[in-house]
């Protein structure tokens, strides 16, 4: 069966009881349990919820796993899958990761003595070079955020393995539809849902995914009784979001590809980040692992009062943070999704004044250049 | 059912530097307000009362401290781990309740254990708002209502079986805090994840049943264990 299809038919299509095509929301804390010796299958919902576990199941399924787990956000989905480590114990994240995962490293874990490294993902010996006694995982988000570089994750899911260390990819911006990380040799793999899953800028949660029974049982563990879990509503949402994924994704990457090849020819943009364009560092390598750019683009103005001006005259996309949604997104992410990061570090990695983020939606192409075309103009 | 002084405990944590954080979740701040009392922070499963309606699962912290809000902004905000708007709603719709269930909750939870107390079958009871409960004192002083949790036990495990197994209006399941009338059996449910050791010294046995007493009326509800004892 073929992904577009599995997205419609991951069996929750049919509800047992009505023949409802669209699973119940069971809006309930507790279940009665109808014989005390026999333990039933859902107990309290921060154990498990009917439509949570359809949830669960469906995106275990799409990401190629044995065993879902959703979160109340992308952030409790991360910070869930990073206590699986524990006190004194050595992570290396890659280097130009979500603003709020390089947050949780250096805020929420390094209070409970969880030391985290940063590393160029593009640069297998470095990561070598950094894996100490006590190193025991690494955290993969491939394209980056925001620059979109490519991490091989084939190459350092290879050099992990032989070292012993847990690799988690943050697949937020492929969705499994272009690139699923555990195939490719990653142990945890982690989504914020906010974003192109649930596609429509209207709920927020987590996933995580895994593809080993006992890896299982350890999330499963972390998720019950730290109790960050996403409620029945917002799965169904999510669930909902699901089924279009693919239609929203082909149309959204076709758009983010012209959109793309416009600025490359505008003479008030420097630099162009996109996967899809010729010359993109790692193109080759990304096109090895995933089945397209994808939705996401950046790009660097001539100067700072040229993304300014632009960020105020946009008119059609949205200025805000998130991305993955049907609506274009633009977002100026020296003051959103990377505020929270030195400003030394961010100029270190590229991440400027003069960047701006975009997340191509569902309007027609030509209406965002033409939009686009007047935000740059003075 | 123990009760703790909240304002002794406070002050002497106070003096060594320790911080305060007090679980409100039997009495909400309906009954009870810890910060009131000395505590620095007081957290809720909303699941239970506040939600109402055993439909949402959900949790708060409260502070009175300005640094300490920021602190827990900070925490809130990057381990994600937030309250969806629809379940934010819930709890909403759910507080505007809060004050009549609770009276009604504690009425009938009142009449339930007298009547248990009375029942042959039954060994002890333990509610905070019986006179005789231990720390009866301490619950009129810093309580305004006792709500709407009991325990009791039973003379011996198979009453346990038969009770669980009989009773009709009565949902044998986990949590508390709703309009329905909840029975939990610690030892197998809540309690499960404890070390034996700390359960003997706890007295949570294979005879203890909890009772999370609802709005139905009270009548029944005796009723319905009068005939699961049988």
């Amino acid at each position: 069966m073929k992904f577009g299809t599995r997205l419609i038919h991951n069996g929750n299509e049919i509800d047992k009881h009505t023949g409802a095509l669209s699973i119940p929301i069971y809006q309930t804390s507790t279940f009665h349990q109808a014989d005390i010796d026999n333990p039933p299958l859902y107990d309290y919902s921060r154990s498990g919820n009917p439509t949570r576990a359809a949830l669960e199941q469906a995106i275990a399924l799409l990401e190629g796993g044995i065993k879902g787990f959703a979160f109340s956000s992308g952030m409790a989905a991360t910070s869930s899958a990073l206590s699986l480590f524990k006190s004194g114990d050595h992570v290396l994240v890659c280097e130009d990761v979500y603003g709020g995962t390089y947050r949780i490293c250096n805020g929420y874990f390094k209070r409970f003595n969880l030391e985290t490294s940063i590393i160029d993902a593009a640069d297998p010996g470095e990561f070598k070079r950094k894996i100490k006694k006590n190193t025991k995982g690494i955290f993969l988000e491939t394209p980056s955020n925001p620059l979109l570089k490519i991490t091989d994750l084939r190459g350092m899911a290879g050099i992990a393995k032989e070292n012993g260390l847990l690799v988690l990819v943050d697949n937020t911006f492929m969705s499994p539809y272009l690139q699923r990380p555990l195939e490719l040799g990653a142990d945890v793999v982690i989504h914020s849902a906010t974003k192109f899953i649930g596609g429509h800028s209207d709920v927020v949660g987590g996933l995580a995914v895994v593809k080993d029974e006992n890896l299982g049982r350890q999330i499963y563990s972390v998720q019950n009784s730290f109790g960050a879990i996403l409620g029945p509503q917002d799965s169904w949402l999510l669930l909902r979001g699901l089924k279009t994924l693919k239609v929203r994704m082909d149309f959204q990457q076709k758009s983010a590809q012209r959109l793309a090849e416009w600025l490359v020819g505008h003479e008030k943009i420097n630099r162009i980040f996109y996967p899809g364009l010729a010359g993109h560092t790692g193109k080759d390598v990304h096109f090895a692992q995933a089945d397209g750019a994808g939705a996401v683009l950046s790009f660097q103005t001539r100067d700072v009062d040229t993304a300014r001006r632009f960020m105020k005259k946009v008119r059609l996309a949205a200025v805000a943070v998130s991305l993955g949604g049907v609506e274009t997104i633009v977002s100026y992410p020296v003051k959103m999704s990377h505020a929270a990061m030195p400003a030394e570090e961010r100029a270190r990695l590229g991440i400027f004044d003069t960047l701006i983020r975009v997340s191509v939606g569902l309007e027609e192409t030509e209406d965002l250049i033409t939009d686009f075309a007047t935000a740059l103009q003075e | 059912m123990r009760v703790t002084d909240i304002k002794a405990v406070a002050e002497l944590a106070k003096s060594a530097g320790i911080m305060t954080v007090v679980d409100n979740t039997f009495l909400t701040p309906y009954f009870q307000r810890p910060l009131e009392q000395g505590a620095e922070v007081v957290i809720h499963s909303g699941t239970k009362y506040l939600g109402g309606h055993n439909d949402t699962l959900a949790g708060f912290l409260v502070v009175k401290n300005e640094n300490l809000a920021e602190e827990l902004k900070l925490l809130q905000m990057s381990s994600g781990a937030i309250l969806a708007p629809f379940d934010s709603w819930l709890m909403l719709r759910g507080i505007k309740t809060l004050g009549v269930r609770m009276e009604k909750c504690q009425r009938n939870a009142v009449a339930i254990a007298h009547w248990l107390k009375n029942h042959p079958k039954v060994e002890k009871v333990f509610y905070v708002g019986l006179p005789e409960h231990e720390a009866y004192a301490i619950s009129r002083k810093q309580a305004a209502g006792s709500g709407g949790m009991i325990s009791f036990t039973v003379k011996d495990a198979e009453i346990v079986k038969r009770i669980l197994g009989r009773v009709r209006l009565i949902s044998f399941a986990e949590s508390l805090g709703g309009v329905e009338s909840l029975i939990t059996y610690p030892l197998v449910q809540t309690h499960s994840a404890m070390p034996k050791d700390i359960l003997e010294r706890l007295g949570v046995n294979d005879r203890l049943l909890r009772l999370s007493v609802g709005i139905e009326a009270v009548e029944d509800l005796i009723e319905d264990l009068e005939q699961a004892m049988g």
